[in-house]
């Protein structure tokens, strides 16, 4: 695209031409291994349909094997890349032995787990099949080989320029493929967890190989080259999801998907722009669902009024907006953590008050711990929301409905927190988290700012928690826990915002995404959840505390060494000789 | 240059700054005309930065009241910034992971006043006002040489620069009155003399200037005014040569001489210091010099 060279890394290349034949016979064996794996998947590994996914029959690969086949195809096709294969070099722009470690190991870490998952779950090794020796194998020497390869990693390099039909269709394929890799992990088998480990270790493996091969990095230029095409896509993709789901408890996990997702990214303006902790921000989610549920003409609510869904909506908005300022007012003037500890109480008495408030120990709003059940389906212009509905001979249910809903409102809030993160009030949000001194100095008046921050935040909450109520039914006090294994909570919001990317908008709705996605498939862990999670969250903040989707700001914060943001190609040592000296 | 016929731009009266019971700045009195560079100048641990600091609304000064253009000034920072005083920081304040040009935006804060409607309804307004800003944000990098480097992390930068985008930044707040802490600390000759050059273009601007130094060459070569700030106390204030030749200037940053002591040996000590002081700024070495000798002068001054 642009005629500027980038300059030569550090690390020495492999001139392309005169790679040495260890190297070229290196690859070959890898290609070769990917080849003998995805023979491998159409092998019996086991005797006994017993395993989940009957990974029996030969001559047609089933359950897990599906995804070493995947992967050993994606292997192949990488190591042929590497020799040089004509149409395929576009796989590695930017190297490819890092991308074909990853995904050797991620073939290898996903057949054993299976061959091993067979031998614990039947009791013994002699449950597996010749089929499942042949993989383990097969699987294991590619990791070998391309643990010997040189590093060929170098600066991506551009390919010529496709035409703009090209490149859309590009996009589109990219969107179907991310909404069938998600389909696949919302669809494994609930009763049993490990199609859904093995699914997580495909994809994690599989994805940290694009990123090294830089395929993640042409796709993000494509789609800043072709913002509203990304878009649309996008938005398609999330409106096609309900279809293509075959159980209702596909959509609803949805649904819940994209309220926690909205709540996370509502979250993010407080958190990743303004800098400011909030640890009680389920409160606000709660503060607009019993406001919602108190006026929505629901039997067990103790006001007696039924309000429209939209004037619902912002009752439950203002309320908590409300809730905001009262509790932001008094404690923004002051710096530090001081924020965080009130907002950590406020989440607390807000239970407490809930669950009080019931007749006996104060005045009767809520009915304490009961809750308010029989919250009234939504009915919008005499559409239904909690009954089947045809749209050109696609069905769509209850939890279809609610979920086109939620979708609507997470693109509110997705164009509430971008417009807003772009503009002057959100550039004063983020000169505040970078230096609140420098920024009053430089006229910004830190208070009101934070407080616009922390009651826009608050407001979106309400918002969504108003949906979320009549999504839900009902209401009851202990929904709102500081921490707890079901999401909402405020730690699973703090941790989707921080483990998804602060400051981003795709971070919170990926990290919201997982958070709630992994806890529901892997149920067996139960009391170990909490465990697991936190030990996931140290791994993550240790390796890559800048989240899955970085900010470019953040990036740098946490990488010192590359200087990712320089366009072109300058001097990388005045950068940082630069940095050395401001700290000096 | 100096004009005392116009009404001063800044106006300091008796400011006076106690922490507990230590009293950083003392009744303190300074005025600063348009058009005018002013340096302030005194040891280290004078209290020039808690002087400027009084100024901007970061401390509340215990006694005495800081006027800009006739009208007192709240102690708030951004109070102080929208009528019209801008600032750099000792030791630089940017926002490491704001571009350069994010940097000088958000000095047109007090300028502008979209607020949050406006940003998510994006009329023609917010559209007009955004372009607005870019644009004299990019005429202000285009001043201090940094338009090239417009889309850079600030963090990126090099020292040098990152200085003089901290003055774009001060700058964008279309300031009457800016106040440098230190703006040549840690450069080199040529950087220093390419921000003397930029101070007298500022100044050309109509922005009067308050600067903080240590470097003697540039105070002297770009102020108009010189106010020396002893343990809090202003000693002196006048042109550079009145403040230059005053004897309690020399004592304070030289130290008076022992009584008894060998005259020749004292005198050539003096020497030395002197030509040291004379390249102070241009060594790394020079702030450590300037340590010693306020403490010498301090604890003479106690006996």
């Amino acid at each position: 695209m642009t005629t500027d060279k980038t300059q030569p890394t550090p690390v020495n290349e492999a001139e392309p031409g005169a790679t040495a034949p260890r190297t070229t016979l290196l690859r070959a064996l890898t290609a070769a291994g990917g080849a003998a794996a995805v023979v491998s998947t159409f092998l019996a590994w086991t005797w006994t349909a017993e395993f989940p996914g009957d990974l029996t029959v030969y001559g047609y690969p089933g359950g897990l094997q599906l995804l070493t086949l995947v992967l050993g195809i994606a292997t192949a096709l990488f190591a042929l890349a590497a020799l040089g294969l004509k149409g395929l070099r576009w796989l590695t722009p930017s190297g490819s032995t890092q991308a074909l470690r990853m995904l050797a190991l991620g073939t290898f870490a996903v057949t054993w787990f299976t061959v091993i998952a067979i031998a614990v779950d039947l009791d013994g090794l002699v449950n597996l099949e010749p089929g499942g020796w042949i993989a383990a194998v097969a699987t294991a020497a590619p990791v070998a080989t391309t643990f010997l390869l040189p590093d060929d990693t170098r600066p991506l390099c551009r390919p010529e320029k496709l035409p703009s039909w090209a490149d859309i269709l590009i996009i589109a394929g990219v969107f179907a493929l991310g909404l069938y890799v998600v389909n696949y992990g919302i669809q494994t088998d609930a009763d049993h967890p490990e199609p859904f480990i093995g699914y997580l270790i495909a994809v994690a493996f599989a994805a940290v190989a694009l990123i090294k091969a830089g395929l993640v990095s042409r796709i993000s230029e494509l789609t800043s080259a072709y913002r509203s095409t990304t878009l649309v896509a996008a938005l398609i993709t999330a409106i096609v999801f309900p279809f293509f789901q075959d159980k209702s408890s596909f959509t609803e996990l949805g649904v819940n998907i994209a309220i926690f997702a909205t709540v996370a990214l509502g979250l993010n303006i407080v958190v990743g722009l303004a800098g400011l902790l909030d640890l009680g921000y389920v409160a606000f989610l709660g503060v607009g669902a019993y406001t919602a549920a108190l006026v929505s003409g629901s039997t067990a609510s103790t006001i007696d009024v039924r309000f429209p869904f939209w004037a619902a909506v912002i009752t439950g908005g203002v309320v908590s907006l409300i809730f905001g300022v009262v509790i932001g007012a008094p404690t923004l003037r002051l710096r530090g953590d001081y924020l965080a500890i009130v907002t950590l109480g406020f989440g607390e008495i807000f239970r407490l008050a809930m669950l009080n408030l019931d007749g006996t120990s104060g005045p009767s709003v809520t009915n304490g711990p009961d809750g308010i059940p029989n919250i009234p389906p939504l009915e919008i212009f005499g559409f239904n929301f909690n009954d089947d509905h045809s749209i050109g001979g696609l069905s769509l249910d209850s939890n279809g409905n609610y979920y086109l809903l939620m979708l609507l409102v997470t693109i509110v809030v997705v164009l509430i927190f971008s417009r807003a993160g772009n503009s002057r009030i959100g550039r004063a949000w983020v000169a505040i988290r970078e230096d609140e001194t420098a920024a009053t100095a430089m006229g910004i008046n830190g208070f009101r700012v934070k407080l616009v921050a922390f009651a826009l935040g608050a407001t979106l909450a309400g918002v969504a928690g108003a949906v979320w109520a009549h999504f839900q039914s009902t209401v009851v006090p202990e929904q709102y826990v500081f921490a707890g294994p079901v999401p909402p909570n405020s730690t699973f919001l703090v941790a989707a915002v921080i483990l998804g990317g602060m400051g981003t908008i795709g971070g919170p709705l990926l990290g919201a995404t997982l958070l709630y996605l992994i806890p529901k498939k892997l149920e067996f862990l139960q009391d170990y959840q909490l465990l697991a999670f936190g030990i996931a969250l140290i791994l993550l903040m240790r390796f890559r505390p800048e989240g899955i989707v970085p900010n470019r700001r953040q990036q740098l914060e946490y990488h010192e060494t590359g200087q990712l943001d320089v366009p072109g190609a300058t001097g990388l040592k005045d950068g940082a000789v630069g940095v050395t000296k401001a700290e000096a | 240059m100096t004009t005392t016929t116009t009404s001063p731009v800044l106006t300091a009266t008796g400011v006076t700054m106690r922490f507990g019971g230590l009293t950083a700045v003392q009744s303190v009195d300074l005025d600063v005309h348009p058009g005018e560079i002013v340096g302030l100048i005194g040891p280290n641990g004078a209290g020039k930065t808690t002087f400027f600091n009084c100024l901007t609304g970061l401390y509340i000064p215990t006694e005495g009241s800081v006027a800009y253009e006739g009208t007192v000034l709240p102690p708030k920072p951004h109070l102080v910034t929208q009528a019209g005083i801008a600032r750099t920081f000792q030791n630089i304040r940017l926002f490491a992971n704001m571009t350069v040009l994010e940097n000088v935006l958000v000095g047109r804060h007090t300028r502008t006043k979209e607020g949050l409607w406006s940003a998510l309804l994006r009329g023609p307004g917010f559209k007009r006002a955004e372009a607005a800003s870019k644009a004299r944000a990019m005429e202000l990098l285009e001043f201090t040489g940094l338009a090239d480097k417009a889309d850079h992390l600030s963090r990126n930068l090099p020292y040098g620069e990152q200085r003089k985008l901290e003055i774009a930044r001060a700058l964008a707040s279309d300031p009457g009155l800016l106040l440098l802490d230190e703006p040549t600390a840690g450069m080199n000759p040529q950087e220093t003399r390419a921000t003397e050059e930029l101070v007298f273009a500022i100044r050309d601007l109509g922005t009067a200037v308050l600067v903080i130094e240590h470097d003697m060459r540039f105070i002297f070569n770009l102020c108009d005014r010189v106010a020396v700030l002893v343990q809090g106390q202003k000693l002196v204030e006048g042109t550079s040569e009145v403040v230059q030749s005053d004897e309690r200037v020399i004592a304070a940053y030289l130290g008076t001489p022992f009584e008894g002591a060998p005259g020749a040996e004292e005198a050539a000590e003096v020497e030395a210091a002197e030509a040291g002081a004379s390249e102070a700024g241009a060594t790394t070495g020079a702030p450590q010099d300037e340590t010693q000798r306020g403490t010498t002068a301090r604890t003479e001054d106690g006996q």
